[in-house]
């Protein structure tokens, strides 16, 4: 049983406060948002650096969600996603991780690129665009998650994608949002 | 006309629309999984407020926080109530939350409404 160990070893040295593996839904999502408050409350965080962790939490969060429903129920695929939190002394660092499939990565990478590309104002302008000529997707979304994920956090997003065979790969993106 | 009054949850805001007593506001968290499906009946009412309005209509917006795709409905609402004559916004935000701040400018700009905005 040494992994426990480890694992605690690991979170420990990184620094995470929250991980989470598993099935996602907007129950749970809940569920982790209201575990992450409680956490920064303890902590006596600010309120303002709050309200920014959490929201980009739920767009990360509610990202998975909606496209978890892309893998047939029966797949392994479909519960196989991560989020993580980790709090260092002068920043939070958001995680989720989440399998895609190849064309869905090129165009996630080509998307995020985009954005990073962006400064605030070239941020600003791409929200507004998006926002009065897009309706809401079947699933839901309005295409303005990682926008407000980049303009939320003033960071750029930070991604990798893995290879998982199959003509899947492991998306992993990461958002910091420095306390100070 | 009937009032809409819900209770606010973890994930959905507080909806009060009571054209009888001149109250219209939505506050608190907008999260919710269906951001389209929660904000139907709102755009229906008002859609129905808008055939026979108050000489004045002041709505008050004081969200806590809420997910993209509830802004895009929250402009929906904006654009809604656009239609209607005497229609003005009050847009509260926190003292120090200049993200919620700049996401009332943001709407004040995409829509012809006269913008109000307080602290709270």
């Amino acid at each position: 049983m040494k992994y426990i160990y480890d694992l605690h070893k690991t979170m420990l040295s990184r620094n995470l406060i929250l991980v989470y593996e598993g099935e996602f839904t907007q129950e749970i999502t809940k569920s982790v948002l209201a575990m992450a408050e409680r956490n920064m409350d303890s902590m006596g965080e600010e309120s303002s650096i709050k309200r920014k962790v959490f929201n980009v939490m739920v767009e990360c969060l509610q990202n998975i969600v909606k496209h978890s429903d892309d893998f047939n129920p029966l797949s392994a695929k479909r519960n196989a996603a991560i989020f993580i939190i980790g709090k260092e002394d002068d920043r939070y660092v958001v995680t989720s991780g989440n399998p895609v499939d190849t064309e869905a990565a090129d165009a996630l990478k080509k998307r995020i690129d985009e954005i990073n590309e962006l400064d605030k104002d070239g941020l600003k302008a791409m929200y507004k665009d998006i926002i009065k000529s897009n309706s809401l997707s079947n699933k839901g979304g309005a295409g303005l998650g990682f926008v407000d994920m980049a303009r939320k956090s003033g960071q750029k997003l930070e991604y990798d994608f893995e290879d998982m065979g199959e003509g899947f790969k492991f998306f992993s993106l990461t958002t910091t949002i420095l306390r100070f | 006309m009937e009032i809409i009054n819900l209770e606010g949850t973890e994930d959905t805001p507080k909806i009060l629309l009571d054209k009888g007593n001149g109250i219209f506001e939505i506050s608190g968290r907008s999260l919710p999984e269906d951001s389209a499906e929660f904000y139907q009946p709102i755009l229906d009412w008002i859609t129905a407020y808008g055939e026979d309005p108050n000489p004045e209509t002041l709505f008050t917006f004081k969200l806590e926080y809420f997910n993209t795709a509830s802004s895009k409905l929250i402009l929906d609402v904006l654009s809604a109530l656009e239609d209607i004559d005497g229609v003005s916004i009050d847009w509260y935000f926190h003292e120090d939350d200049e993200d919620m701040e700049e996401a009332g400018e943001e709407f004040s700009e995409l829509v012809e409404i006269p913008f109000e905005f307080k602290t709270y």
